[in-house]
């Protein structure tokens, strides 16, 4: 008898956990749009894969842009998240999963390009697309603008914590210094961390001389005892509660990070920097090509992109948020820097197979030891 | 139906499955790790590991590290086993269901709450700065590390050794006594040895997730410090020229030793096995 | 003595219970923040329950899996232990035994790689396009929930009485009645726990369906890609909830198993 109870209140709690499912609604309301949006594709499914944080979700009553999608639409998005371009580049290359969007940076679109993992992007079907800013349209991975629509533009910078460090820093050096010993941190993912090596010792972050991997390399040895970590997003929360000092990050994300902690500060290193551009793509394994161009005209729609550049906080190619009058970020320095000419950037390249396997194996080297 | 078909019917979808999706998916990866990308059969995937030095970094640096682990959790769960069995009947089954509890909340959620914990500037360093004492850096070293696996498998080292020390007739126990022992004879000659059986089974239990752990060493290290596990989930998920052989090699190489060593422990004790009772 | 044993079994705990009870607390906090506490309010569990749909949206995936791969592994592993307790051949019973050990000795990340590099060598052959699904997933917890079943059925039917079964065909029972009319409520205890074992452990997995998701996103997953960024308390909330709920069912199994032992007691 007491079994039977017990067993009718694990039921219970089991079912009672169910229920709980039910709850949980965002603001998923578009009240003007551009495009047109039918619902001939509903009842379909379209795998997005995204870096992690890198759309609005709904948080805290903000735009949910893939609810919204999927109310517009009827379409069922399962949406996905990575961490780096590598992750992303791995887990499309195992073939695992049918993906229909993908947002690589530059470079693993060249990559991706000339590995023929990309389909062309039908543009005409994609009425928003005059909305992006023609600066960031035929560039070296894209020239036709045949398989990327722009998404958000970048770049890379050294944060710091004013508390902690003493004098200003103008260059990457102070990723050396002894003084903040334990308290700098680093990227963790090869390309980046090597660029700063490279940015700092004057060689191009686009070599493909093995001696100037080589000395790459070395110079991040030297910095491993120095090192408190190797992070990616993880750089979020050690910046925010002033776990560390000095840190290499994306300039839209040290926004959201000052908002947090006023302490911290920015510059755009003296040496130069990366520059990016992230962009939508559809992956040749795309089963649902229509509905993946539906998406991203969607993205492109003013008021979804507003809400993604307010969310994410990174530089935006759409003109239509650019002169929104909402836009809070409008000529934000760290964004949109008004000295851009000064500031030496530069894009990372996609490398030839036996170079990238060489840098590569450089980097287990450096990372293990 | 006869006895013997049966038997056929309630065997056959078992062993159906179990050949399907054990025993193929290791023939995978013995598959991979030899042969090259292009499908043709080689040593070299073999040979690469155990030439490497930065493999073999990693290699004894997980085999140290999951052997504190094993050790320090020996150290700790023997006595609380032992400690458990001398509460009365529901003071025991209330402490098995306080180990097993932790066990069974989300992996993710209690790693980052020890971050919270240990971070510099986390609760632990908080208290000590109110007491004027000096931060200290717990993150990012291998101690820490350590530290992660005991905390997350030591309710598999307490869990067998309770089960086969709850059994212990007591009896033996007060034999002994009678007998002139002393609590640390009766403890090295009647407890210890009867209990040999459940700790062989904890120190596998423990030694094997720590040994391939890839979650804990990241977040605890602060990505600092690369472990077997780690280095395997790069090689599939993580590298931009991801490499299935040699990640499948290094599983392959994880694995072997793992069952030999378990082989050699299952020698030792041959009740745990059928027994059930090392789960629960 | 006593004392100090106490509290040296307190202490233990306390370390057991340290990152959890943070977690508890650090729910209840009025500031964003999973390290500084300012204050109680009931902020995240509110902010769950009206935005949490993602982490819903996981949790459901996850109780869906976890049910149907308990059951699954709780029917089929039962059967199983049947069969195999009737074995007459040692020497086939010790392989099967070996083979079923195989999921819980073989360290996860080799389980999730080993099932992720089959399924997409045969997704390839067939051309799928989605060769890791919710399938795979399914397969891959139901595959290392079955040992826990079968060898916690098992014993149970080792304790049963041999002529229980004979017993019952004299009186005129078929096979399969005296199975389920005989058998089967004896080993039941041991069911049960097999299950709530499945159930719990589908539910926590995090490194198996890492390597088989595809795009299926279980909540361990999803709490993963989060605690990258800082993660904001109404997951610890969301885990509160868990906790209390995977607390009242094991003190619930608890009390079956008590019960079971008692039983036994006064029969023998």
């Amino acid at each position: 008898m007491k079994k039977t109870i017990c067993a009718i209140i694990a039921a219970a709690l089991i079912i009672s956990l169910f229920c709980m499912t039910g709850f949980g609604s965002s603001n998923t309301e578009v009240s003007e749009l551009r495009g047109q949006y039918s619902k001939e594709f509903a009842g379909t499914t379209l795998n997005i894969f995204n870096w992690g944080e890198y759309i609005s979700d709904g948080a805290e009553g903000s735009l949910d842009v893939i609810g919204a999608f999927e109310k517009l639409t009827g379409i069922k998005v399962n949406y996905t998240t990575y961490e780096s371009n590598e992750a992303m580049y791995a887990k499309l290359k195992s073939g695992s999963v049918a993906y229909d969007i993908i947002i690589p940076s530059d470079y693993m679109i060249h990559r991706m390009q000339r590995e023929n993992m990309l389909l062309e992007v039908d543009t005409s079907k994609i009425s928003n697309y005059d909305l992006i800013d023609k600066k960031y349209m035929s560039a070296y991975y894209d020239e036709q603008n045949k398989y990327s629509v722009p998404y958000n533009v970048g770049m890379v910078g050294l944060i710091y914590n004013t508390k902690m460090v003493q004098e200003k820093p103008t260059g990457w050096d102070v990723m050396w210094d002894e003084r903040y010993k334990g308290q700098i941190l680093n990227f963790d993912n090869s390309r980046d961390a090597f660029a700063i090596a490279q940015f700092l010792l004057g060689i191009d972050v686009n070599t493909t001389n093995k001696a100037d991997w080589d000395a790459a390399a070395a110079k991040l040895m030297e910095q491993n005892p120095l090192l408190q970590g190797r992070v990616m997003d993880e750089v979020f929360n050690k910046m925010e509660s002033g776990n560390a000092a000095i840190a290499p990050y994306y300039a839209g994300d040290y926004l959201t990070m000052a908002d947090v902690n006023p302490d911290l500060d920015f510059i755009f290193p003296k040496e130069g920097t990366n520059i990016f551009v992230d962009a939508m793509c559809i992956p040749k394994s795309s089963q649902n090509y229509e509905a993946a161009l539906m998406f991203i005209n969607f993205m492109l729609e003013p008021e979804v992109a507003l809400a993604n550049a307010e969310f994410i906080c990174y530089a935006t190619p759409n003109t239509a948020v650019i002169e929104h009058e909402d836009y809070s970020l409008k000529g934000n320095p760290f964004l949109y820097p008004e000295n851009a000419d000064e500031i030496k950037t530069e894009y990372y390249y996609d490398l030839d197979d036996e170079t990238r396997t060489y840098f590569e194996s450089l980097w287990e080297k450096v990372i293990v030891n | 139906m006869n006895k013997k078909s049966v038997n056929l019917f309630l065997n056959a979808p078992y062993v159906v499955w179990a050949v399907l999706f054990i025993i193929v998916p290791l023939i995978f990866v013995a598959y991979y790790a030899f042969t090259t990308a292009d499908g043709v059969f080689t040593f070299s995937n073999i040979a690469t590991f155990f030439t490497s030095d930065t493999y073999m970094t990693v290699f004894w640096r997980s085999m140290l590290y999951a052997f504190w682990a094993t050790a320090i959790s020996l150290i700790i769960g023997y006595p609380f086993a032992y400690c458990m069995t001398k509460l009365g009947a529901p003071g025991q089954r209330m402490m098995m269901l306080l180990v097993m509890l932790p066990m069974l909340m989300n992996l993710i959620v209690r790693t980052y709450s020890w971050q919270q914990i240990l971070e510099r500037n986390g609760l632990i360093n908080t208290l000590f700065s109110s007491l004027g004492l000096p931060a200290v850096q717990f993150l990012g070293n291998g101690a820490v590390i350590v530290f992660g696996m005991v905390y997350n498998y030591l309710p598999f080292m307490i869990l067998p050794i309770y089960s086969v020390m709850s059994k212990l007739d007591n009896s033996l126990i007060e034999a002994s006594n009678d007998l002139g022992c002393n609590v640390f004879g009766t403890m090295r000659r009647i407890i210890f040895p009867m209990s040999l059986p459940g700790i062989l089974s904890g120190i596998t239990m423990v030694f094997v997730p720590c040994v391939s752990t890839f979650y804990i060493s990241r977040q605890f290290s602060d990505g600092n410090i690369k472990m077997i596990g780690d280095i395997i989930e790069d090689k599939f998920y993580r590298s931009s020229v991801p490499d299935y052989n040699i990640g499948a090699t290094i599983s392959l190489v994880l694995m072997v030793i793992i069952l030999i060593s378990l082989a050699i422990a299952n020698k030792f004790s041959d009740d745990g096995v059928e027994s059930g009772g090392v789960i629960i | 003595m006593k004392t100090l044993r106490h509290v040296f079994l307190g202490a233990v705990l306390l370390l057991l219970y340290a990152p959890i009870f943070v977690m508890i607390v650090f729910s209840f906090n009025s500031a964003n923040s999973t390290s500084i506490f300012e204050g109680f309010s009931l902020r995240w569990y509110e902010n769950l329950f009206l935005y949490g749909g993602d982490l819903f949206d996981a949790l459901r995936n996850t109780l869906t899996l976890a049910l149907l791969s308990s059951v699954v592994s709780t029917v089929l592993g039962t059967v199983t232990a049947v069969g195999i307790f009737k074995m007459r051949s040692k020497y086939l019973k010790s392989t099967v035994m070996s083979v079923t050990n195989i999921p819980m000795m073989n360290p996860e990340v080799v389980t999730g790689i080993s099932m992720m590099l089959m399924f997409v060598f045969i997704g390839r052959i067939l051309n799928v396009a989605n060769s890791v699904n919710f399938a795979t997933i399914l397969i891959a917890h139901i595959t290392f929930c079955l040992p826990y079943v079968i060898l916690n059925v098992l014993p149970k039917l080792k304790q049963t009485d041999e002529h229980l079964t004979e017993a019952a065909m004299d009186l005129g029972c078929s096979p399969f009645q005296a199975f389920f009319k005989a058998v089967l409520p004896s080993i039941t205890p041991g069911i049960i726990v097999g299950f709530i074992m499945s159930f719990t452990l589908s539910l926590d997995d995090f490194v198996i369906s890492y390597f088989t998701n595809g795009t299926y996103q279980t909540l361990p997953l999803l709490i993963y890609s989060m605690t990258r960024k800082p993660m904001k308390p109404d997951v610890y909330a969301l885990e509160s909830i868990m906790f209390i709920i995977i607390l009242v069912l094991m003190i619930l199994l608890n009390i079956i198993q008590s019960d079971d032992n008692k039983a036994k007691g006064v029969r023998k």
